[in-house]
């Protein structure tokens, strides 16, 4: 394995355990926000702060590994995405500041402002929605070089049909995964209420995200051949990931393991979000940016993949332990400490 | 609009996140360590009140934590966001401290989330005051990394640019860098000093509004003595800023100090304007900068002069240099006082006039702390990698930062009030009297 490729296999990664990590939080904060408006708000929210609260930040991190870590090891993406990305990346930004610290704000501060909730569930829309486009654009298409210096075209970007394709993908997903996880930690806190209606959303939202998820194919035929093509070599990825697929509904469908049901789901995503960025190789952005020439010098790479390892080592107990504090300690999921 | 704009509002945006998000970044540094003294001193002398000392600082500290997290994560963005050109090329060299920092807040983000959600899962106290081990570390050693890529900034190595090529590269020599030492010292102290500082003003503040309680005067004598520890820590570490300055940035010292012409006995000027290229009503002290340049009375130090004109940083730093100073030597002595008073048994540092002083001495040292940042970092224009790289080559070409500043601070004023709001709020509403009080009726007043 190349040093390029350990990189890009560490980010992806660490892009994967942000979009698991985050998809729980979103989800979370729109279905707290909903059930306040259909006036069941007593029954999710306990639960969801139980989990939360513990979590939120470290949520947080997994983003900053990510572009750090892309920076570190592609610094010439700094300079591609950095000049396009101004504006959405800087929404994105603004929506997790207001949405980390009013998280804060509200848990460990005052607590029960309507207003709040409903913002906060909103803008677990808006920031997937906002950071899915950097999965368009770099589909390629969208950027052109004017006197050497990338730029992005918005109105081929809002127009696309890929764009919004993705955009609906990545809802649903945040909206499935945090639904069944939910159940899940649900159960296990024996809340049968709040099992039955998280049970229900995932049901609900596993439908939008296969049809979404079947749509990028098509779109992506029209976009990028050379991508659909990478794609179609892998079918059987995405076959793989779409049978776990069909395991977990069946598992929540029959009110079984919801453990294993998320269990299921992780594979699913794992493998779908892999075979989707071993398809995306070599480009980093299509056509301007691929792998090889946007890599760091060897000796930084070398230092980075020292250093990874090196925190690693110290993360991954570190993980464990506030997993088995958090999750997998029966006292604490019930409320009892 | 064109280039020269973008830049103009880059640096603009840049520096209203920093300066807003330096403020919450210091309290994460300093308090947990704070927190961690309180605990420890709680459980050694089987004192309630050092406990409590300990868990409503941590509450507090996460609302601040908070507000840290997300407006460090707007600025790790917005490097690469409003500064494309430069991580292109310091992202090669410099990747490495910036990869560790995010491990750091890792481990650091983990453990907090530990402690405060167990605070009564452990039998053992001590085994609930580790967790607060890695979460000190964790908040001091991102301070460390990340200070070690600004100093890179100031003292660029580590690497040889050839034909706009940069090639042998080497990340460690370019963390090892020699503004390294002395800034990571001074960063990392500061914090700690300027954290006892706000928490001794919280205290004084109790005090002075009336509750006679014991339990703010522990506090107030505690953080007291940490200020006076850490404010000489940071004058030592101070004067070898200085001693490093002279040596490898003496454009900077020389436009702080307005030494105009190379000379040898250098004088200090305190305050002062200028005035057509003169120094006027400055306080004088004769030979005072050869001796904080070089440690000798008649040693030469480089003056303005010598540089060309459009390297020399703006001569407006010289007021960010003696408000950091003067507000430093202040605390050092307010602290100093009221220590030894209390030893002595003084009474005027138990009056309401001395606690006065404490209370302002909290907003003093963040004010301290903003204008050696605002220093330090104006003081390196017109570079943002001294001698490599100017600022206006490094800035982004997009058109919107103007709409984006806007946008930010909007951000940051709702996140000011709402933090300021929530934490007033958070106390007021449960004073110290009434959570002893709640903790006894719980636990039969067996705290530890």
């Amino acid at each position: 394995m190349t040093h390029e490729l350990i990189g890009i296999s560490v980010l992806w990664l660490f892009l994967f355990g942000y979009v698991v990590v985050a998809s729980i939080d979103f989800g979370a904060g729109v279905f707290n926000a909903y059930s306040l408006l259909t006036g069941r708000k007593h029954i999710l929210t306990n639960i969801i702060q139980r989990y939360l609260s513990p979590v939120w930040e470290v949520t947080n991190v997994f983003l900053v590994f990510f572009f750090v870590g892309m920076v570190g090891f592609f610094p010439k993406t700094a300079f591609y995405y950095g000049t396009i990305l101004l504006v959405p990346a800087s929404i994105a930004i603004i929506l997790i500041a207001i949405r980390g610290s009013y998280y804060a704000f509200e848990t460990y501060g005052s607590r029960g402002h309507k207003g709040y909730t409903f913002m906060y569930g909103l803008s677990g829309l808006f920031i997937p929605a906002s950071l899915s486009i950097v999965l368009t654009i770099s589909e390629g298409g969208f950027v052109s070089i004017v006197d050497n210096q990338p730029v992005l075209d918005y109105w081929a970007l809002f127009t696309s049909p890929l764009t919004w394709s993705i955009v609906v993908l990545s809802l649903a997903a945040v909206l499935y995964i945090s639904a069944v996880f939910l159940t899940w930690y649900a159960n296990k806190a024996q809340d049968q209420k709040a099992t039955d209606l998280l049970r229900k959303y995932a049901l609900i939202w596993a439908a939008p995200l296969m049809i979404s998820a079947a749509g990028i194919i098509v779109e992506l035929r029209e976009h990028n051949a050379e991508h659909y093509a990478r794609m179609l070599n892998m079918w059987w990825l995405f076959g793989l990931s779409f049978v776990l697929f069909l395991g977990t509904v069946w598992l929540i469908w029959r009110r079984q393991k919801y453990g294993l049901a998320f269990g299921l789901l992780a594979g699913q995503f794992t493998l779908a979000f892999f075979a989707y960025g071993i398809s995306h190789y070599p480009y980093l952005l299509y056509p301007y940016l691929t792998l090889y020439d946007s890599f760091t010098n060897e000796a930084m790479a070398v230092a980075l993949i020292i250093a990874f390892i090196a925190g690693l080592c110290l993360l991954i107990p570190s993980l464990w332990l506030l997993l088995r504090l958090f999750l997998f300690d029966k006292d604490y999921v019930r409320g009892k400490s | 609009m064109g280039n020269e704009d973008a830049v103009f509002y880059s640096r603009v945006l840049t520096e209203l996140t920093l300066s807003f998000h330096i403020i919450y970044a210091t309290i994460g540094v300093g308090v947990p360590l704070m927190i961690m003294i309180a605990q420890w001193i709680g459980i050694k002398k089987n004192d309630e009140h050092y406990i409590l000392l300990a868990r409503r600082w941590a509450r507090g500290f996460v609302i601040t934590v908070a507000v840290g997290v997300v407006t460090g994560t707007a600025l790790g963005l917005q490097l690469s966001l409003l500064w494309p050109n430069f991580m292109e090329l310091a992202g090669n060299v410099i990747a490495l401290p910036l990869f560790m920092e995010t491990f750091a807040f890792f481990f650091e983000a983990i453990f907090l989330g530990i402690y405060l959600y167990t605070w009564d899962r452990f039998e053992n106290q001590k085994k609930h005051m580790l967790l607060l081990i890695p979460v000190a570390a964790g908040a001091s050693f991102s301070a460390v990394f990340i200070t070690i890529v600004n100093a890179f900034m100031n003292a660029p190595q580590g690497f040889d640019l050839v034909d706009g090529q940069i090639i042998n590269i080497n990340p460690l020599i370019a963390m090892f860098n020699p503004a390294m030492p002395t800034k990571v010292a001074h960063v990392v102290v500061t914090a700690y000093m300027t954290s006892a500082f706000i928490l001794a003003a919280i205290a004084a503040f109790r005090l002075l509004k009336g509750s006679n309680h014991i339990y703010h005067k522990k506090a107030l004598y505690l953080t007291m003595k940490l200020g006076l520890i850490f404010s000489i820590a940071t004058a030592v570490i101070g004067d070898f800023s200085g001693k490093y300055l002279a040596e490898y940035q003496p454009e900077k010292l020389a436009a702080a100090e307005w030494h105009l012409e190379t000379e040898e006995g250098a004088p200090l000027y305190l305050f002062g304007v200028l005035k057509d290229g003169k120094v006027k009503y400055a306080i004088k002290i004769p030979f005072a900068l050869s001796i904080l340049a070089h440690s000798n009375l008649h040693a030469e130090v480089t003056g303005l002069n010598q540089f060309p004109a459009d390297e020399i940083p703006p001569l407006y730093i010289h007021y960010l240099f003696d408000i950091m100073v003067s507000i430093g030597m202040w605390m050092t002595v307010l602290s100093a006082v009221y220590v030894f008073g209390k030893w002595k048994g003084w009474a005027f540092v138990k009056a309401n006039w001395y606690r006065g002083f404490i209370v302002a001495g909290g907003p003093l040292t963040v004010i301290a702390m903003e204008a050696g940042w605002w220093f330090a970092e104006v003081g390196r224009q017109p570079w943002i990698l001294r001698g490599i790289m100017r600022t206006s080559e490094a800035a982004t070409t997009s058109g919107q930062v103007n709409l984006m500043l806007v946008l930010f601070a909007g951000l940051y004023l709702i996140l000011g009030i709402g933090s300021i709001v929530v934490l007033t709020r958070m106390f007021r509403r449960n004073p110290v009297e009434k959570e002893l009080e709640d903790r006894h009726a719980e636990i039969g007043g067996d705290l530890v």
